[in-house]
């Protein structure tokens, strides 16, 4: 990698031509643009003035600059903060269980000397095949588990998915040396101690990748929310965002006090749709930030999965 | 938890009688002693595949019945319903809907196909023979970005442009072409335009990644030898790179080809703000399915179109997988 760089900068007969260079690079800012302005509309709206908005339009500068949104929503943090609770509680726990349970059970089926590995590994593969569709799978949970409104809910349908116990047991039985699990074994450990010892600290990078997708997963899921989750359930951030594009009353516990106002003072204009633009802000914010530290972990994970070698 | 290992060895020395019969006694005793500690290790996910796919598997069968709601225990309702043998798929393709979701899950996701492998390799290709590496670093990073946002975040942002009353393209856009304002979520007319830049535009960053990588992967005395020969850049890119990355373009493609039938629910659901009078462009089997099962509540037809869509996705995954296979044999699923 290092070197064929070097060696490309000798090289350089072998690279585009400067014209050609240029566009390229033009393309790219046009569409790096093109990626980051519907994200800058959406900040700049949640910071505008109400009233202009409505008047003139959504902008990708507030053209009169307000915190109103953002006042309103600190006003009413308690949904918020419980919302964040509820996505980072489903986010951890959900991930550490998917991701200790999928390499447990990928660890055995990739011994070659299991005899039985084949059809456990199909019985994995099968599930990435054929899926039963939406309906016996929400009544299973629904009338068969009665786990609407849980936690559990929201984290049990995504503990194993075939695809990362694949890659799991890809890597394991490419990345380990059979030699090394004899070795131990003639040393005298048994199969979970070589597996803690020997085969986990050297599988770091498979677990980190599928980790992460599995963070990403929980993090972004609102799907099982739409299916199991009314208003006494746990309300996630993206269900609550979801529920807030809809009807902005979501957004607060207080519509009433602030129709109560708005009575009071026709004047008065409750920040409906900044304060959903802010809502946004404040849920899209955990992504931004930790992206750019994750992204590489990502990119290998992808990678490990879809080109070998 | 320690387990004690051990591993029965039969000496070889033995003659075949015997050694069939030590060998039955040691698997049996030595099966469970050697390999207990394995099926300790599957029980919970097997647990999990169990409750998560195989009961509902088992469920699936509903779409045989009509189903009644006397008990409030589903096994008891499944229990007491009337078989209707293929009644719910008889009445499903008796409707129009059955072909408009057909033809529509089919046809975006064919779109989506040709978009993300040609726009992903020629993306993958450009930041490659960029020359300022740290600008492709960087390019590559921001187009990445919304792999990474919840399709409730992407309903948000088409949501800033498409707001029929104070959106981008209907306040500015549109009035700087002098065009009319279009009331976007009940105007079908667009739509197969927007889902596919919707899409393209989530999604790109990720299959650009996956052929960079593959583009990385080749070695550089390819190039150096082609440029020697005097083969212009361009000539390479024809010649070397698009030729040494054909395997995982195939791969790609036919593992989208093999997931043709299933919609991506959230794009069809979230962007759409599901919005009823878009259906005739927008609705898929997915939707469909959650429509007609959660809000109209009729179980028996979508549960119908649920198995129709597993069945025939079960189909092209395998056939898929099969013309993988013939191509390249190590990039194969099974």
């Amino acid at each position: 990698m290092a070197t064929s760089a070097i060696r490309k900068r000798k090289f350089n007969a072998n690279e585009i031509s400067a014209g050609t260079n240029a566009v390229i690079n033009t393309v790219f800012w046009i569409y790096s643009a093109l990626c980051v302005i519907p994200l800058l509309i959406v900040v700049a709206v949640s910071l505008s003035d109400e009233r202009t908005v409505t008047v003139e339009g959504y902008n990708i500068w507030p053209k009169k600059f307000s915190l109103g949104a953002y006042d309103f929503l600190l006003n009413d943090w308690k949904p918020i903060v419980h919302s964040y609770g509820v996505s980072i509680f489903v986010t951890v726990v959900g991930t550490l269980v998917a991701l200790s349970i999928m390499t447990l059970y990928a660890y055995p089926i990739s011994r070659r000397d299991f005899k039985h590995r084949g059809i456990f590994s199909f019985i994995v593969f099968f599930t990435i095949l054929f899926n039963s569709g939406l309906v016996p799978f929400y009544l299973t949970y629904k009338q068969g588990l009665h786990l609407q409104n849980t936690m559990l809910v929201l984290m049990l349908p995504m503990f194993v998915q075939g695809f990362f116990v694949i890659l799991i047991r890809t890597f394991f039985s490419g990345s380990i040396p059979p030699a090394l699990i004899e070795s131990a074994k003639i040393d005298g450990a048994g199969e979970l101690r070589t597996f803690v010892r020997i085969v986990l600290p050297l599988s770091l990078p498979v677990l980190a990748s599928v980790g992460l997708l599995c963070t990403l997963n929980y993090w972004n899921d609102w799907f099982l929310s739409l299916l199991f989750i009314n208003q006494e359930g746990p309300m996630s951030i993206q269900f609550r965002m979801y529920k807030t594009l809809l009807d902005i009353a979501y957004l607060s516990s207080n519509s009433q006090a602030y129709s109560a106002i708005m009575q009071a003072n026709p004047n008065f204009q409750m920040p409906s749709e900044t304060a959903r633009m802010a809502m946004a802000v404040v849920g899209i914010g955990p992504i931004i930030f930790i992206y750019p530290f994750f992204q590489r972990y990502f990119i290998q994970g992808l990678t490990v999965g879809a080109v070998k070698g | 938890m320690e387990m004690e290992q051990a591993t029965p060895t039969v000496p070889a020395a033995i003659d075949k009688p015997v050694r069939k019969a030590v060998r039955a006694k040691t698997l049996n005793q030595g099966y469970w002693k050697r390999y207990g500690v394995f099926y300790l290790m599957m029980a919970p996910a097997l647990i999990v595949l169990i409750v998560n796919n195989y009961i509902p598997m088992a469920g699936a069968l509903i779409a045989f019945k009509q189903m009644t709601y006397a008990s409030p225990s589903f096994i008891q309702n499944f229990m007491d319903s009337p078989w209707v043998g293929w009644g719910n798929f008889k009445y499903l393709f008796a409707s129009s809907d059955a072909w408009v979701i057909t033809r529509n899950t089919m046809a975006y996701n064919a779109a989506f196909i040709v978009l993300n492998t040609i726009i992903g390799v020629g993306i993958a290709i450009a930041l490659n023979v960029m020359r300022n590496r740290t600008l492709s670093k960087l390019h590559q990073t921001v187009l990445f970005l919304p792999y990474f946002m919840s399709w409730i975040i992407l309903s948000y942002l088409v949501y800033a442009f498409l707001n029929p009353d104070i959106g981008i393209l209907n306040k500015f856009v549109l009035p700087w072409f002098g065009a009319e304002p279009i009331d976007w979520y009940s105007d079908s007319k667009w739509w197969p335009v927007i889902l596919p830049l919707v899409n393209t535009w989530k999604g790109i960053g990720y299959y650009a990644v996956i052929f960079l990588a593959a583009i990385v992967g080749i070695d550089n005395e390819y190039y150096e030898a082609a440029h020697m020969d005097g083969a212009t850049k361009w000539r390479q890119i024809w010649t070397i790179t698009i030729p040494l990355i054909r395997p995982v373009i195939i791969t790609m493609t036919l593992l989208q080809i093999g997931r043709i039938f299933y919609a991506d629910f959230g794009l069809f659901f979230q962007v759409t703000r599901n919005a009823g009078a878009l259906y005739d462009k927008t609705l898929v089997i997915d939707t469909y399915v959650y429509q007609g099962f959660l809000v109209s509540g009729d179980i028996g037809m979508s549960s119908a179109a649920g198995l129709y869509q597993a069945v025939i996705g079960f189909i092209l995954v395998l056939g898929a997988n099969l013309v993988v296979r013939r191509i390249s044999k190590e990039d194969a699923l099974f």
